[in-house]
């Protein structure tokens, strides 16, 4: 499925370095605050791929919005490249737990959102098409989305990410809609993906399995509010096998983090 | 319909192919015999203009004759057409079931007053008597209709784009909504006929006044449908867009307004059947001119036969105007699935 074809330009630097220092957050819901994120420290190498494990509703959505700067931190700091995030910024991508496609666009325009937005979309068509033919999606150039199965949506919301060409790409659980198969494809591709293209890439998902076949680091969050738990190195080199017998010591050791080893 | 293609179907499970190309045969006999009896109901319409002579002094008694025996013949030939061709023996099917009633109910209603003369005459005008009017009246009406139109399409056209405008800066800025809200609540509900007396008064002209209680009706439900729509644009639209690089104003011409364009529809037609109606009223009281100041003339006139052509010219101008808001909705809204046929 994997294409080469290359979104971004030959000059394409390695991504931006991510750093989160001490940040809490809490939201207010009727009178009562609600603690989400308890001092959470992370740091990302130029690249790097990390991975981010937690109970749900323990705040990981959260922390990618305040990466994205989607919203100020209540305290603490956030740093793209040393430099404070305080707000929006289209190198910094978010693909969203749900596709949210434009309903009145059509796959091509939605993908074409970002360019179109930054009001650079006359000049780089091309990448548009690029995106599209990267996840296999350019015969559905111009259906709408609600002619798309959920899958097909979760690769164009992908595809429009990606032709932003992101220093920094933050995934909230990108492939969790996904039917087994597909899912097992697109893990290969996204891995390949930021080989190529070398964006730091945070990536929220429920699937230990997939955090590891995937990601350079996998950090374990408490419930929530989410703490720390373990930030633990996978030191294997690509391509992965799913069979590794180190692959699944961690996943061991992971699942007694979260509390479930009784079912091993 | 249904029923009887679900009986056919068991038959041809039973019986075999011999019976089901009967039945099939037994179908498409009926269809192109439908036809046939549309031509014949039309001729019979066209014959009870010729019965007896009319009652009273009509002078189009023969044209109109002469229109049914064509329209008879033209159905016919669309009717044998179909046993060739299969695009006629479709528009057979489809129109020719009212043909039929149309051509029964014409040749009764032919009977019934300009023969038989049993409805009292003035009210109950023959179908002549009417025909009669649009040949021999038709400049007062064309006159009228183009009165109409012309207010109508102004006075909608800026209550729409006022309406619009007004919606989507409510739905989008709290400063406009805390001032606009109120006036909104308070005056909105108000029939815009209500201010008839005083738009009759304080505007220059009777047209500007009619201009402004159509622009009225048809602001109010234009509005209150755009503001509901873009306040009810889920935020995760917008999060998408900001975190791609979308300054305000993308947020607002290329998330907020395409997302809200269902509901200013839906307010669009509520506008356009407000707007006919304070139309009509507007030129019985106030502007001596178009479809409703025709009406009220005839009236005072008890020429029944005028209000009827022009009550039929004033519902087809409606339905079309329908029908064009159909077609500019289906286009941009090609998007939704499953959109209303109108
Ligand atoms: N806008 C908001 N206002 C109030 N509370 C919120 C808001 N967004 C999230 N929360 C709360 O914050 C907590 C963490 O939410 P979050 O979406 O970050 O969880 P999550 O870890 O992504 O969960 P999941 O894995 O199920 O997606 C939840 O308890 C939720 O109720
Ligand atoms: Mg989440």
């Amino acid at each position: 499925m994997v294409r080469a074809v290359a979104v971004k330009q030959a000059e394409s630097q390695a991504g931006a370095a991510l750093d989160v220092e001490e940040v809490s957050h809490h939201f207010n819901i009727d009178g009562k605050t609600l603690p989400v994120l308890d001092r959470v420290t992370l740091n990302a190498r130029p690249g790097e791929f990390v991975a981010l494990l937690g109970p749900s509703g323990c705040g990981k959505s959260t922390l990618l919005r305040l990466v994205a700067g989607l919203e100020p931190p209540r305290s603490g700091r956030l740093l793209e490249d040393g430099r404070a995030i305080t707000g929006l910024n289209p190198s910094r991508v978010v693909v969203f737990q749900d596709p949210t496609l434009f309903p009145w666009r059509t796959v091509w325009k939605n993908v074409a959102l970002g360019l179109e937005a930054q009001g650079i979309i006359k000049s780089e068509r091309h990448r548009v098409d690029a995106a599209l033919e990267l996840v296999g999606l350019k015969s559905f150039a111009n259906a709408y989305p609600h002619q798309l199965s959920g899958g097909m949506a979760q690769r164009v919301s992908l595809a429009r990410a990606l032709v932003n060409d992101p220093d920094i790409l933050i995934l909230d659980e990108p492939l969790g809609k996904l039917d087994s198969l597909t899912r097992l494809s697109m893990q290969t591709e996204i891995v390949s993906l930021w080989q190529r293209q070398g964006f730091t890439t945070l990536l929220v998902t429920h699937d230990i399995e997939e955090a590891l076949f995937l990601a350079q680091r996998v950090i374990v969050f408490s419930d929530r509010p989410a703490k720390m738990k373990a930030d633990i190195a996978v030191d294997r080199a690509y391509p992965r096998h799913r069979g590794d017998p180190y692959l699944a010591d961690l996943r061991h050791e992971i699942l007694g983090l979260l509390g479930l080893d009784e079912t091993w | 319909m249904s029923t009887y293609s679900v009986s056919s179907a068991l038959d041809l499970a039973r019986e075999g192919p011999r019976s089901s190309r009967i039945i099939k045969l037994g179908r498409v006999l009926r269809v192109r015999l439908v036809g046939v009896v549309a031509s014949l109901s039309w001729l019979a319409f066209g014959m009870s203009c010729h019965w007896r002579a009319d009652i009273g002094d009509w002078s189009r008694t023969n044209e109109v004759a002469t229109a049914a025996f064509v329209i008879s013949g033209l159905i016919l030939v669309v009717a044998l057409a179909a046993f060739w061709s299969q695009r006629a023996a479709d528009v057979v099917q489809r129109r020719a079931p009212w043909l039929v009633l149309l051509g029964i109910v014409l040749a009764v209603w032919e009977a019934v007053t300009a023969k038989l003369g049993w409805l009292p005459l003035p009210f109950f005008p023959s179908p002549q008597a009417i025909v009669e009017v649009y040949t021999d009246d038709f400049p007062k009406l064309l006159d009228s209709v183009w009165a109409s139109v012309k207010l109508q399409l102004g006075g909608y056209a800026i209550g729409a784009a006022v309406g619009f405008i007004t919606g989507v800066s409510i739905g989008w800025s709290r400063a406009v909504g805390y001032w606009v809200h109120p006036l909104l609540r308070f005056i909105g509900p108000l029939p815009a006929t209500a201010w008839l007396p005083i738009a009759f008064f304080a505007f220059p002209s009777s047209w500007s006044a009619s201009t402004f209680l159509i622009a009225l009706a048809t602001g109010f439900p234009v509005t209150v449908l755009t503001w509901s729509g873009v306040a009810s644009v889920s935020n995760a639209y917008y999060d998408v867009a900001r975190t791609l690089g979308a300054k305000p104003s993308f947020l607002v011409f290329k998330v907020a307004i395409p997302a809200a364009l269902p509901h200013v529809f839906v307010g669009l037609f509520m506008g356009l059947g407000a707007s006919f109606a304070v139309l009509v009223v507007a030129e019985m009281m106030g502007v001596k001119a178009g479809l409703g100041w025709y009406l009220q003339w005839a009236q005072g006139w008890a020429a029944y036969a005028n209000m009827y052509a022009a009550l039929l010219v004033m519902s087809l101008l409606c339905s079309g105007a329908i029908t064009a808001l159909f077609r500019v909705r289906d286009r941009l809204l090609i998007w939704q699935k499953g959109v209303v046929k109108w």
